[in-house]
């Protein structure tokens, strides 16, 4: 019985990373060209844009809000960026700019939100129109093509690793720490599991909402700025969906909808389930309608599962609770 | 005087991993009574009555109801069975209308499926006229009082032609009122032959109530006998399994200086209140339900906004913009609703102790775990939380034990002034009684406490000065001498 009770534990807690595992195993049998360093090092590189995304809104769902207009943020806030860089001719200036311009909506959401109390879905959801609209009115529609020297963000290498790896370890550094070391990860946690809880115990709820929105914003600006440069071209209409492939490596690694669960590593091992699952599909020739139905299965897959591993676990602590 | 024997459980045995929750529990109901049962959390009365109402299936053991053996899938099976349970949190929508209510999951349908409303309609004004309530079948829920949806639950168990209906504590959230007109109706529904398990915590209405007393302790039963055979002091005793020399741990403490100072304190639901809290000293506040002494403390604590009035602590005026500030002045508050004010329930105890206070852990911008593990691990052990790990979760706990866990975030803030706002609702004997203890240690360390309750004894036990509140104002002010039930209902009641 106390083996069960162990084992109960590990699947509950890993349950995420049993998947992940069991799952790189299986497109390893799959395709013996799947375990490369080019082909892993490929896979990175392609998820990174999405992850940098699904950080942010690890963040936010853990604090009980949500950001469905990241993609559109993300196509805005780059296409100003690629801009500011053929009229300025500097990358760190293209940088700041894209992150800027990122952080403003954000904050404009999170005024939305704390102030005048609309649910982050609605809020978010208009957000999404207007940063998309606001990007096609810049560029009148057209994509901004030779961009020069701006590919390097998403194309370069630093010691041999890809750039996009490395800002997605830097991101993922960021959101790890923030979560489980500082006073805003706790209230973020405090807020979403119960904001009303939260501010009875002092915690400065608007503050810390509109903290989760900055940050989100930073990470937005970082990949619109990586998925222009790694496409070499500012694309107004780019990334569309790129908000729902963020949620689902949040949920798929265990961030809880209802907020105040959620963890950094969770949400990479959520993005690699996905990676893995999208690259294993293409490198056996899988009919692309098809890969889309999968692609959709698995979230009920992945976190049905985590779920049922869960409840078995509460159901059995219940049980001890109430006994 | 024979009686039938409605429901009878024999030798039942329950385990959950690690734990032995029941073991061998023998038990029976008779018909037309009122069966209560004891026990503190954990001690398990509520795995029995699962296992009764289907939602757990027994290790072991045999259940009869009018002697013949049955077998209890599920709730739906248990109903079918004549077995009603009400829950103590009522779950309920509150934009449903009465009428909805009675008729859920049973709708009466036309021959083209289309829901019958105009039947539903008039199956509730027969329904309500028979149990002689004066509701509108289009009432929504949320315009009815807590004890009104109990009644209607009632109704509802009523309706489903149930003869064993369970009620877990189900006075704990209605006023003493509705406690009188609670009772009658189980009187009534007693008269018709129904049996009534009741689950209660609270000494002074389970003998009122009841006919017949079941103390359980550990998964066992230690008792069982006819109410005329019981004392108060022995249920206790049973209960806890040791002695109570005492009900409450009261001790003499030098009061000091005055340290919290409240005047002409005006906002919504109260007016004009002033009172005062010197060191070392327990300060009660009495009053009905709807008195407005929540509201004061609420304001106080700066989570609501109050109109006009001065706070002084320890002589100087404070201004309180929001709980942090009052957290800063030293001066914090236990919620009465702990679900919703005081615990975030699904994260773990060292988050939730520790949340008020976050900054003590912080060194160069980083949140030290080590020490929080270890400064929440003596806090918790001061205020003897029992818990398996510290990263267990909050919801996981009993409920005394989670009040325990709402105290020691408070004390990890160090406070002069405590506010306890019904510290004791809904939590066995003995996690009340350790919370008394911990209030006389408080104390005993010079924080100066007030005390919100309804429930007389705690206060007269425990307090060094009462304020009893009516409708919005203070009516008066009592010490220890003129401390009786008498003299604080009569201000309780009194109009001002």
């Amino acid at each position: 019985m106390k083996t069960r009770m162990i084992w109960d534990k590990i699947k509950s807690k890993y349950s995420i990373y049993i998947v992940l595992v069991v799952m790189f195993f299986i497109c390893w049998l799959a395709n013996a060209n799947f375990v490369s360093i080019e082909n892993l090092s490929n896979i990175s590189r392609q998820i990174s844009v999405g992850t940098i995304l699904a950080f942010g809104e690890t963040i936010l769902i853990i604090a009980g809000m949500l950001d469905l207009s990241s993609a559109s943020v993300l196509a805005f806030s780059g296409v100003l960026s690629v801009s500011s860089y053929l009229a300025s001719g500097s990358l760190l200036l293209a940088f700041f700019v894209g992150v800027a311009v990122s952080v403003v909506c954000n904050i404009i959401t999170a005024i939305i939100v704390t102030r005048y109390n609309v649910p982050t879905f609605i809020a978010t959801l208009s957000m999404m129109a207007m940063a998309r609209g606001a990007a096609l009115l810049y560029t009148n529609g057209q994509n901004i093509y030779q961009i020069g020297d701006y590919v390097e963000f998403g194309q370069g290498y630093v010691l041999g690793i890809p750039t996009p790896v490395i800002f997605l370890a830097a991101t993922l550094a960021v959101t790890w720490y923030l979560l489980k070391h500082t006073v805003f990860g706790r209230s973020i946690y405090a807020i979403g599991g119960n904001e009303e809880a939260a501010i009875a115990s002092g915690i400065n709820v608007k503050g810390n909402k509109m903290l989760a929105y900055i940050i989100n914003g930073i990470f937005v600006g970082v990949a619109g700025v990586l998925f222009m440069s790694r496409n070499n071209v500012g694309l107004p209409n780019g990334a569309v969906g790129y908000e729902f492939t963020a949620l689902t490596a949040a949920v798929i690694g265990g961030t809880s909808m209802s907020g105040g669960i959620g963890t950094a590593a969770g949400t990479v091992a959520g993005a690699f389930i996905v990676g893995f699952l999208d690259n294993i599909m293409v490198l056996s020739g899988v009919n692309s309608y098809l890969q889309e139905i999968v692609r959709g299965g698995i979230i009920t897959l992945a976190v049905g599962y985590d779920i049922y591993a869960k409840t078995r676990r509460t159901k059995r602590k219940l049980g001890k609770i109430n006994a | 005087m024979p009686q039938d024997i409605k429901l009878r459980v024999i030798n039942i045995e329950k385990s959950f991993p690690g734990v032995k929750a029941l073991d061998k529990v023998n038990f029976s109901v008779k018909k037309g009574t009122v069966h209560v049962l004891c026990g503190e959390n954990g001690a398990g009365k509520s795995t029995l009555m699962k296992i009764i109402n289907g939602i757990y299936k027994p290790d072991a053991g045999k259940i009869l109801i009018d002697e013949k053996e049955v077998e209890i899938r599920n709730p739906i099976q248990a109903r079918q069975l004549g077995i009603s349970m009400i829950f103590q949190e009522l779950n309920y929508i509150p934009e449903q209308t009465i009428a909805e209510s009675l008729c859920v999951g049973r709708w009466p349908t036309t021959k083209f499926g289309k829901v019958n409303w105009r039947e539903i309609k008039k199956r509730t004004v027969e329904l309500l006229k028979a149990e002689g309530l004066n509701y509108d079948p289009d009432t929504r829920l949320k315009e009815l009082t807590v004890s009104d949806v109990q009644i209607l639950e009632i109704m509802k168990a009523i309706s489903y032609k149930s003869d064993i209906i369970i009620m877990d504590e189900p006075t704990s959230a209605i006023t003493l009122k509705e406690v009188d007109a609670l009772f009658k109706k189980i009187n009534e529904l007693k008269s018709r032959g129904v049996s009534i398990i009741y689950i209660s915590h609270k000494m002074e209405e389970i003998f009122r109530i009841a006919d017949e007393i079941t103390v359980f302790r550990d998964g066992t039963v230690v008792d069982s006998r006819p109410v005329k055979d019981y004392d108060m002091k022995t249920i206790i005793a049973q209960m806890v399994g040791r002695k109570l020399d005492d009900n409450f741990p009261k001790e003499k403490v030098e009061i000091g200086d005055k340290v919290l100072e409240v005047a002409g304190l005006t906002g919504d639901g109260f007016k004009d209140v002033s009172f005062h809290v010197r060191e070392g000293e327990i300060v009660g506040f009495a009053g009905l339900m709807g008195a407005g002494r929540t509201e004061v403390m609420r304001s106080l604590f700066g989570l609501d906004k109050f109109e006009s009035g001065e706070v002084m602590i320890r002589g100087e005026k404070v201004e309180i913009k929001n709980v942090k500030s009052s957290i800063r002045k030293k001066m914090v508050m236990l919620s009465e609703d702990r679900r919703r004010y005081g615990i975030v329930p699904i994260r773990s105890v060292r988050e939730n102790v520790s949340l008020s206070n976050l900054k003590r852990f912080i060194f160069n911008g980083r949140l030290h775990v080590k020490l929080e593990n270890k400064t929440v691990g003596d806090y918790c052990a001061r205020m003897n939380v029992k818990t398996p790990t510290l990263d267990t979760t909050v919801d996981a706990l009993s409920g005394g034990n989670q009040q325990k866990v709402v105290l020691a975030k408070w004390m990890l803030t160090d406070p002069d002034v405590l506010i306890l706002d019904e510290a004791t609702r809904g939590i066995d004997v003995g996690a009340k009684y350790e919370i008394y203890k911990l209030m006389t240690d408080l104390v005993k360390q010079k924080k100066a406490l007030v005390m919100v309750s309804s429930e007389l004894p705690e206060l007269i036990g425990m307090c060094d000065r009462i304020y009893v509140m009516s409708r919005g104002h203070i009516t008066g002010e009592l010490s220890r001498e003129g401390f009786t039930q008498e003299n604080i209902m009569t201000l309780a009641t009194a109009q001002k």
